[in-house]
């Protein structure tokens, strides 16, 4: 019984990882293919690497992702910031309910009535006022803003919430006003909530396609686009090249990370031996 | 009606709530505070002295740790107005109050070391660094912490912790100091040494405090003075030995400390004392305020001043009765009696177990017949 067990586990386990790794892994050894046609071995090479570097469009496109992203993570955070704290800090305020169905909207939203609803809000204030006078860059990241600083504001209200207010009080009790007790202890605590929603805001701004594809405009194409473009002319190797450089980019991000949290964690150990050999 | 028993062997200067010209420190006059439908604290008024160390005592939900939130500026009273030091607090924020408060958790600034949480107050004031550096050396060694200055809270035990929050409150040397239940989060044996200590510190600062506790125990050890709250309201205020001794009702009677409480009817009034029937028989109590003749009334009688004894007393007592042990509970330096009289009533008794037995079977043991005894004195007469 007890075997059995441990055998469906296993097999669960493996399937699990099967499915998981072995798509990248793939995608890995066939990015160093010489074949032309992806599903064809042709002994292993790095030409795809050198006709991706040389492609201007895939870097335009890098470029063009990662400002966006970078803009994108760093405006939502600040946003959502502000939101998370009139929500849990505020009490409650004139349109409060209102203000905080609006915020989350965008996480229960279907990306393409959101893509859609905004493509038309940048049409019709075209019309109006002639702005946003093309579609690309702007558009695009105030799209993605609008959708991460929801993301954002549930990170920062949890962990509002969580930290309860004793400290905001007993600093405001020792003399600080409302303004040095947000720099001095709201901001620091929160640091840790900011920065896994700049992290994260980050993330769905380089992965974002469907949002993007609707309030893109003419030659502005992000890096899913162009990928998601290329893929409907047929599977090219060069973009299996580009998927490998940024899975070893997230690779190394995410190592760096877990190094960090296992830091973390031996400190907070040796803390609490610390407090326990003084109790 | 009690007070004038124990009034006359004061001082004024230990006392200063008996001396009518003495001014407050704090007024608390017909203060209300409402949680939506939710009344928290009912219009409460009351006077709270320099020098004293005031507890409100309650169990949850009773409104006390509302009270002291509204003195330290962290709720707004509904109605009512609060005094401290002459000033009116309506609209002073908690970050211009002359007071301070120490938390339940005591709520150290996990990113900052020791030093600067109890720095940070003091910055706030903008005073010059090499004062700053001076009043911290002198709290440190106040509360025994030199050597910790560079520690963060998570790397000191609780007793310590719960002394950086008190020197983080003392350091400004606050008209007022605060305190939220400050032993609640301390182990039992921790917490009995900390109490003194804590009294302690309290005289040699001279800051007034206000301490907010559901411990009893605590209470009767530090206070000067106890407010017992219920439902938002003060039942009694007085010394600890007032609200022991002279409870002025049943619920302060059953809520400090334990008491038999029977209910009664006043059958002779004379000069110092009543006779009241009750059904464990006819109570002589000492009492000196005019009652009136035939009055339901209730009285308490506490477990440990009733004497215990295997054999019937010599002579016969105006307070006596007599019957079998029911059910003993053995604490170590007393033990705890149940005994069911002959009206079927059970009365608690408490006995010191003064000497250590000779034998693991002691003297009163289950189902023996006991004599119960007590004098009239002992006895609480309660109207309410």
């Amino acid at each position: 019984m007890n075997n059995r067990r441990s055998r469906f586990l296993s097999i669960m386990l493996i399937s699990g990882l099967t499915f998981l790794y072995v798509p990248m892994i793939l995608l890995v050894i066939y990015s160093f293919n010489y074949s032309k046609l992806v599903p064809v071995w042709g002994g292993w090479s790095t030409r795809w690497y050198y006709v991706l570097f040389e492609s201007q469009d895939v870097w335009d496109a890098v470029s063009l992702s990662l400002k966006i992203a970078l803009i994108n993570a760093t405006f939502a955070t600040i946003l959502g910031t502000l939101a998370g704290l009139a929500m849990v800090r505020f009490g409650r305020f004139r349109g409060r309910t209102l203000f905080g169905g609006m915020l989350v909207a965008p996480l229960v939203m279907p990306e393409v009535i959101t893509g859609l609803s905004l493509l038309v809000f940048f049409i019709s204030f075209k019309q109006l006022i002639g702005w946003p006078a093309e579609r690309g860059f702007t558009t695009i990241t105030i799209a993605h803003i609008t959708f991460s600083l929801a993301y954002v504001t549930v990170i920062i209200q949890a962990r509002l919430t969580g930290m309860g207010q004793s400290l905001e009080e007993a600093a405001a009790d020792l003399g600080a006003k409302p303004f040095k007790v947000l720099t001095a202890i709201t901001l620091p605590r929160l640091a840790p909530g900011m920065v896994s929603g700049w992290l994260l805001a980050f993330t769905l701004s380089l992965d974002d396609l469907v949002i993007a594809s609707f309030v893109t405009g003419p030659g502005a194409n992000t890096l899913p686009i162009l990928i998601f473009s290329r893929i409907r002319l047929g599977l090219r190797p060069d973009i299996n090249a580009l998927a490998t450089i940024i899975i070893l980019f997230v690779a190394v991000c995410v190592a760096i990370a877990a190094l960090i949290m296992f830091r973390q964690q031996r400190r907070e150990e040796m803390d609490q031996q610390i407090a326990a050999r003084e109790g | 009606m009690l007070g004038d028993q124990i009034s006359t062997d004061q001082n004024a200067t230990d006392r200063p709530w008996l001396n009518s010209d003495a001014e407050p420190l704090i007024r608390i006059r017909g203060v209300t505070k409402k949680f939506g439908e939710f009344v928290a604290v009912n219009n409460v008024d009351l006077d709270i002295h320099q020098g004293e160390l005031f507890c409100l005592l309650g169990g949850s939900g009773c409104g006390k740790t509302t009270l002291l939130r509204m003195l330290a500026g962290f709720e707004v009273p509904t109605s009512g107005q609060i005094l401290i030091d002459g000033n009116d607090m309506s609209d002073v924020p908690p970050y211009e109050r002359p007071t301070n408060m120490m938390f339940q958790n005591y709520a150290l600034f996990p990113h900052m070391s020791v030093e600067k949480n109890i720095a940070f107050g003091l910055q706030q004031d903008k005073l010059p660094k090499d004062e700053i550096e001076d009043r911290i050396h002198a709290i440190l060694k106040l509360v025994e912490l030199q050597d910790y200055k560079k520690r963060k809270p998570q790397q000191l035990s609780g007793g310590q912790r719960q002394r950086v929050a008190l020197a983080r409150a003392l350091v400004k040397e606050p008209k007022l100091l605060l305190l939220d239940e400050p032993l609640g989060a301390l182990d039992k044996k921790l917490r009995e040494q900390t109490q003194f200590e804590l009294a302690n510190i309290q005289d040699q600062v001279g800051i007034t405090f206000v301490v907010v506790t559901h411990d009893q125990e605590e209470a009767m050890t530090l206070s000067t003075r106890i407010a017992v709250m219920d439902k938002g309201e003060f039942i009694q205020i007085g010394s600890p030995t007032e609200i022991y001794e002279f409870p002025e009702n049943r619920f302060v009677a059953d809520f400090i400390g334990s008491a038999n409480i029977l209910e009664g009817q006043i059958v002779e009034d004379s000069a110092d004392h009543v006779q009241v029937l009750t059904d464990i028989g006819e109570l002589n109590i000492e009492h000196s305020q005019p009652v009136q003749k035939g009055a339901q009334v209730w009285v308490a009688l506490r477990p440990e001043k009733i004497h215990l004894s295997a054999e019937a007393p010599s002579e016969p007592q105006p307070n006596q009765s007599k019957g079998i042990v029911e059910d003993i509970g053995y604490l170590g330096n007393s033990s705890i009696y149940k005994i069911r009289l002959e009206s079927g009533r059970i009365i608690d008794v408490t006995a010191p177990n003064q000497i250590r037995p000779k034998s693991r079977s002691h003297g009163i043991t289950w189902e023996d017949t006991v004599y119960l005894t007590w004098d009239p004195s002992s006895v609480m007469l309660l109207n309410k």
